[in-house]
């Protein structure tokens, strides 16, 4: 009886210590991310992906040799939520945060990030994010400063637009967007023929198509969040709207060609990342999604994987997890695919936290999204 | 000028589909002082029956619709009733204010359980083209929207004057114990009320969702505007009603292309507190005395 006692009370200790040497050894990720509210498409995307690239990682044996632990937080949507959550992501002392993806979020969380000196690597495009001097946070994706350039030359070159109707969310995303798009397309000599701006979660957007319509504008270019792009869309399509949609990223992105229908048909797109591109790595991913959750990822999906494996990178470069030293490494570093598949294309990173890859010019043909040109990276 | 009407044509047809959802607020409160609050979410939970139709018995959307107008009459109309107003209403109008506040919630979370948070597509449920006239164009789904509204409304109207059960609905709800002495059937008159609300949700359903999208938190704007647009026609009057959606479809409308997109949310909430100030019974309503 003593030994069987003494048997269990070892094992007890084993198990125990165990355990706690695991929870311990764990890499701590925190994920704040927009699960709710209007956001929800976005950062359910993310969310996944981010599951995704950490089971993957893990099977593999993890980060030098850590498993990933991840924990999610939902910003509502709400970029005072989002404060309070990345507060209360930090008290679990993460080693890096992810997300969000919402622009106004990222503007007012970012600071906490920064202080406590945690790197953040979020999904948002808002110019302003990078231009603040924040030097732990870091971008997935390209910010409006380079997409909209991209744009602006399409709509000069290849759609050969005078004047433009442009439609776009009154949010930190939105007017930053409508703000470096004018400015693009007025210094290439293209006239705004209607500035339209509409509110987060809007849901009919009757006026502002008829507004468009009656513009006379020679191209319609859409700046507005995944569901009310679809129903802006779908109102384009009632209103018999018939001059080109050239938009970006957002316009083209799965679930708004899903909640759109036919109306998304014939719409273009720059986009940084598609899951339509032509890349073996970008196939495998989504065929990965795809058997994991039972449908296709969008590109804030594409994000959102790439976010943990830039955290993968980054410590195997410094071989060691140094939080100190996180960002200082990932500035002006170069990624490529062939040393770490994850990140899906070669990207180099600016002393911003800005990327720099390939990117694409789409269009949805048939309910897919189809890529038209490959565009080089800005090499700035 | 061509802009303006179609502005118009639109606010009407949008306005015409809140009025559906503020008539089954006029009828309920009539009938039997219910003011429903979770109205906005008896228009969101038919969509997704429907879809769900589509989805496991491949029917088509119009068969789809037929499926939610049972299963509405079911749980929106007869259970509603029997499980949540009957139980409630003798404890007074505000603890069943707070009970179909409580539902609302309860079916909004429930559907966000099942369908998830993201919004899901939903198909049209008019045909899409445009009519023009000279410089004037306007789209054949509006039309449509607003000839089915008016038809219904005058069904509707039709059923309740020219009918001895719709009659004795009318009874129920400017006297119940007068209709009850005159032999009237009290609680089955109010429980037809509450299956009449149900079949106007599933159409509003049907009309505003390839709209809206179907979104577990539809109701939350939908039962706002309707609840204003029962209020600005006059909550005891249905005609109200369609007058108050009308009027809010408009002025949402309009004051989105020439005021203010980022206060068009605003002028709907002027006009309620300027119809309270000035005409409390709403433009319709008639004005009633109580006894306290």
């Amino acid at each position: 009886m003593q030994i069987r006692k003494m048997l269990a009370l070892a094992a007890l200790a084993v198990f125990g210590l165990t355990n706690s040497a695991g929870a311990a050894d764990a890499v701590k990720i925190a994920n704040v991310i927009e699960l709710s509210g209007g956001g929800a498409t976005v950062g359910t995307n993310w969310r996944d992906a981010v599951e995704l690239a950490a089971k993957q990682i893990n099977e593999k044996g993890g980060i030098l040799g850590r498993q990933i632990e991840v924990t999610h937080y939902d910003t509502q949507s709400n970029p005072g939520i989002s404060k309070a959550q990345v507060t209360k992501a930090l008290d679990g002392e993460p080693y890096v945060i992810l997300g969000p993806i919402y622009s106004s979020s990222t503007k007012v969380n970012m600071v906490e990030a920064q202080r406590a000196g945690v790197p953040q690597i979020v999904g948002s495009e808002a110019a302003e994010i990078t231009k603040k001097g924040n030097p732990t946070l870091f971008r997935t994706s390209f910010g409006q400063d380079a997409s909209m350039p991209k744009i602006a030359n399409y709509i000069r070159d290849g759609v050969k637009a005078k004047s433009v109707a442009v439609i776009w969310v009154n949010n930190a995303f939105g007017k930053g967007g409508r703000d470096t798009v004018v400015k693009e397309l007025e210094a290439r000599g293209i006239k705004v023929a209607v500035d339209i701006s509409t509110e987060v979660q809007q849901v009919d957007f009757a006026a502002e198509v008829a507004q468009a319509k009656n513009s006379g504008a020679d191209l319609l270019f859409p700046y507005l969040h995944e569901e009310e792009s679809a129903r802006l869309l779908r109102e384009l399509k009632k209103q018999g709207f018939d001059k080109p949609i050239v938009g970006e990223t957002t316009i083209t992105n799965a679930k708004v060609i899903q909640l759109a229908g036919d109306a998304a048909n014939g719409v273009r797109a720059h986009v940084g990342l598609s899951p339509d591109a032509p890349s073996p790595l970008i196939k495998k991913m989504v065929q990965d999604f795809e058997a994991a959750y039972g449908r296709k990822p969008d590109h804030n999906g594409l994000k959102g994987y790439i976010a943990v494996h830039m955290v993968k990178a980054v410590t195997e470069k410094m071989g060691k997890f140094d939080q100190q030293n996180f960002a200082k490494t990932l500035h002006g570093m170069t990624i490529t695919t062939k040393d770490e598949p994850g990140v899906l294309m070669d990207v180099t990173f600016d002393d911003k936290g800005d990327p720099d890859r390939e990117s694409f010019l789409v269009e949805v043909v048939d309910g897919k999204e189809k890529i038209t040109t490959v565009l080089p990276p800005l090499g700035r | 000028m061509a802009e303006f009407v179609q502005l118009l044509v639109s606010g009407l047809a949008t306005g015409a589909i809140y009025a559906l959802a503020a008539m089954g607020f006029t009828l309920l409160w009539q009938t039997s002082q219910t003011i429903n609050f979770a109205q906005g979410e008896f228009v969101m939970l038919p969509a997704f029956i429907m879809l769900s139709a589509i989805k496991l018995f491949g029917l088509p959307l119009y068969a789809a619709f037929g499926v939610s107008l049972l299963v509405s009459a079911l749980l929106l109309g007869f259970g509603f009733k029997r499980l949540l107003v009957d139980p409630m209403i003798r404890h007074g109008v505000l603890p069943l204010v707070i009970a179909t506040i409580a539902l609302g919630i309860f079916l909004k979370e429930g559907v966000k359980l099942v369908y998830g948070a993201e919004a899901l597509p939903f198909p049209e449920a008019l045909p899409q083209g445009i009519w023009r006239f000279a410089s004037v164009s306007v789209t054949v789904n509006d039309i449509g929207v607003l000839l089915l509204v008016f038809a219904m409304v005058l069904a509707l109207q039709g059923f309740l004057s020219r009918t001895t059960t719709g009659r004795a609905m009318q009874a129920v709800a400017q006297n119940p114990d007068t209709a009850r002495i005159l032999g009237i059937d009290v609680p089955r008159m109010i429980t037809y009320t509450f299956l009449v609300n149900a079949a106007l949700v599933s159409v509003a359903a049907l009309l505003i969702t390839p709209v809206y999208l179907a979104k577990f938190d539809n109701g939350e704007s939908i039962g706002l505007i309707a609840f204003i647009a029962a209020i600005v026609g006059g909550f005891n009057q249905i005609r109200g009603a369609l007058v108050g959606g009308l009027l809010i479809g408009v002025i949402d409308n309009l004051s989105g292309a020439y005021i203010s997109a980022a206060y068009r949310e605003a002028f709907p909430l002027l006009l309620l507190i300027a119809v309270i100030l000035f005409r409390p019974q709403g433009l319709l309503g008639r004005a009633e005395e109580r006894r306290v």
